[in-house]
């Protein structure tokens, strides 16, 4: 497609795409730091509810079980979806490929009620049947979590798996190279970006979720976003404001991150292909 | 790779999947025949074997309450009517971001794909609450409104319908930007010339050559919107009030406030077979990406 400066069409449309898209976070963000309770009245400057939701004892614990449960379940997803993405790159056709995929890319769009009411019933039957698991709480959030992120991570590890050229892995097995060693010494590090977008992808979209938690979780495994969804529900609080502020802020910082370290992984390859 | 270790690298992640996704779909079917009862698990056995006598109890009467009680065909035919809408509307603020992206220059488009993408890696269910301070009747628009003498008492924006398809806009136009985006930045620029050079003018080439070329794209994005948006529970919950009828928050009732498992499963059942073409040609369109 024709590139070049942009058109004064295009520009409009972008700035009201963009307005809308930032005017809401932008409101939230300036009345975290409103001194009065109502949240749409300006009464003048104040950290007065970063304060308070420091010294709430139940949003801090719900942060806390969440971001464990993100950690994990990022972790294992990146595992299993770029187990997944070499299945679907690189080993060709096999029995039952079709319903494989299907399993990858149904989840992207699945209805959250549906999986999280799935998985619940699964739980339950495994625990009349098989005794496990006997209560739940953070161990069927993280296998709920593992199982939705695992399609995403998979995505955007297949889609730089198919970019790679496979001349460097094919010269590395004709010099004698083992799989395992090929896949940890040549694959592993050309793909590292990816892997790191992959997970921090799966980080937010666990520690976002609020339905299939809500379904699969148990007493005293309130994650962030159900102790969220429980205070607004009784109304408006400015604490969620400075609550959102930080988010905000921790993932701004989290995707500079992630750009960084994309362009700095497109630099180098584009060197080496120069050469 | 050597037949075994070829072996468990396909097993591990097609044995989770099979597990903790399929299965899972597998129960909720079985559990739509059951009976509610107050135990635990507070549905009936299908199955019993007791004394030497197998006892087989299919009961569909789930099925039958759902056709018999209107609110649940009422419920289904808004949620895809609402998410239907949503999605056009998606598409006439997310395609004009995607065209205008696709092309900036290298440089402009990395940042601009970021901003697209950076609200959605804030936390959604913020991002809606974000609305209710914006459309509630002493929120900032009906305060605006009123300041300036526009209008003399709040109108009613929050807990309506218009407020549902500002939310699902809202949150899902990442998802309609980017495959747009994916297939336009693809396009071959000769087309467009030649198209230009025969005397096509601009807009006739972007109706005829560029729009027709990135169908895949719009389909892609159009699936990842509707889909998610006929089941959604939050942006109903949160901004469509009491009378916005949608199907995922019908069950989500069912099951939290009614505690009625096989009819939330009979709900569940229906919306799959509903999403059952939908995801079809979401899948179809996907796998092409995934195995090209």
């Amino acid at each position: 497609m024709q590139t070049g400066k942009l058109s004064t069409w295009s520009k409009s449309f972008l700035s009201v795409g963009f307005f809308f898209l930032y005017a809401p976070i932008l409101i939230l963000v300036i009345f975290s730091f409103n001194k009065s309770d109502l949240v749409t009245v300006w009464a003048g400057f104040s950290f007065k509810w970063y304060g308070e939701l420091f010294r709430d004892p139940q949003m801090l614990g719900a942060a806390w079980i969440s971001l464990k449960i993100a950690v994990l379940a990022a972790s294992a997803a990146v595992v299993l979806g770029t187990m997944a993405s070499i299945v679907m790159v690189r080993m060709g056709d096999f029995k039952g490929k079709t319903a494989f995929t299907s399993m990858i890319t149904a989840p992207l769009v699945m209805p959250e009620v549906i999986t999280g009411l799935s998985l619940l019933l699964l739980f339950v039957a495994m625990g009349q049947s098989l005794g496990w698991p006997g209560e739940r709480g953070m161990l069927t959030i993280w296998i709920a979590h593992v199982t939705f992120c695992t399609a995403f991570v998979a995505v955007v590890i297949t889609s730089r798996l198919q970019e790679l050229d496979d001349s460097i892995e094919e010269a590395a097995q004709d010099l004698g190279a083992p799989p395992w060693k090929v896949f940890f010494l040549v694959t592993l590090p050309i793909i590292a970006p990816a892997l790191m977008s992959g997970w921090l992808l799966a980080f937010t979209l666990s520690l976002d979720d609020l339905v299939i938690a809500s379904f699969v979780s148990g007493p005293g495994s309130t994650t962030l976003p159900m102790a969220v969804f429980s205070s607004v529900r009784m109304g408006i609080s400015p604490q969620i404001n400075a609550l959102a502020t930080l988010v905000i802020l921790a993932a701004t910082i989290a995707v500079f991150i992630a750009w960084w370290f994309a362009q700095r992984s497109l630099k180098s390859t584009t060197v080496v292909g120069d050469d | 790779m050597s037949k075994l270790g070829a072996r468990s690298v396909i097993a591990v992640p097609y044995i989770w999947l099979l597990l903790f996704f399929l299965v899972p779909f597998i129960i909720v079917f079985k559990i739509s025949f059951a009976e509610m009862q107050y135990s635990i698990p507070p549905y009936t056995e299908l199955v019993e074997f007791v004394d030497e006598v197998l006892t087989i109890n299919l009961n569909i009467g789930n099925y039958y309450y759902l056709i018999d009680d209107s609110l649940y065909a009422k419920a289904y035919l808004s949620s895809v009517r609402i998410a239907f809408f949503a999605t056009i509307g998606a598409l006439l603020i997310g395609y004009p971001m995607a065209y205008a992206i696709a092309r900036a220059d290298a440089n402009t488009r990395n940042a601009l794909l970021m901003m697209v993408m950076l609200p959605s890696w804030t936390s959604f269910l913020i991002r809606i609450y974000a609305w209710v301070g914006i459309l509630k009747n002493n929120g900032l628009i009906n305060n605006g409104l009123m300041s300036i003498g526009i209008i003399d008492e709040p109108i009613a924006l929050l807990n309506t319908e218009l407020a549902v398809y500002i939310g699902i806009v809202y949150a899902y136009l990442p998802f309609m930007v980017l495959p747009i985006y994916t297939n336009l930045v693809k396009l071959d620029n000769s087309l467009l010339e030649a198209s230009a050079d025969l005397g096509c003018p601009p807009w006739k080439t972007f109706l005829t050559v560029t729009l027709p070329l990135s169908k895949a794209g719009i389909i892609a994005g159009s699936m990842l919107v509707f889909i998610p948006s006929v089941g959604e529970f939050v942006i109903p919950e949160m901004l469509g009030g009491a009378e916005t009828l949608m199907i995922g928050k019908v069950l989500w009732q069912e099951f939290f406030n009614n505690r009625d498992w096989p009819v939330a499963s009979a709900v569940a059942i229906v919306m799959l077979l509903l999403l059952l073409v939908p995801i079809t040609f979401f899948h179809r369109y996907q796998s092409r990406e995934l195995e090209a």
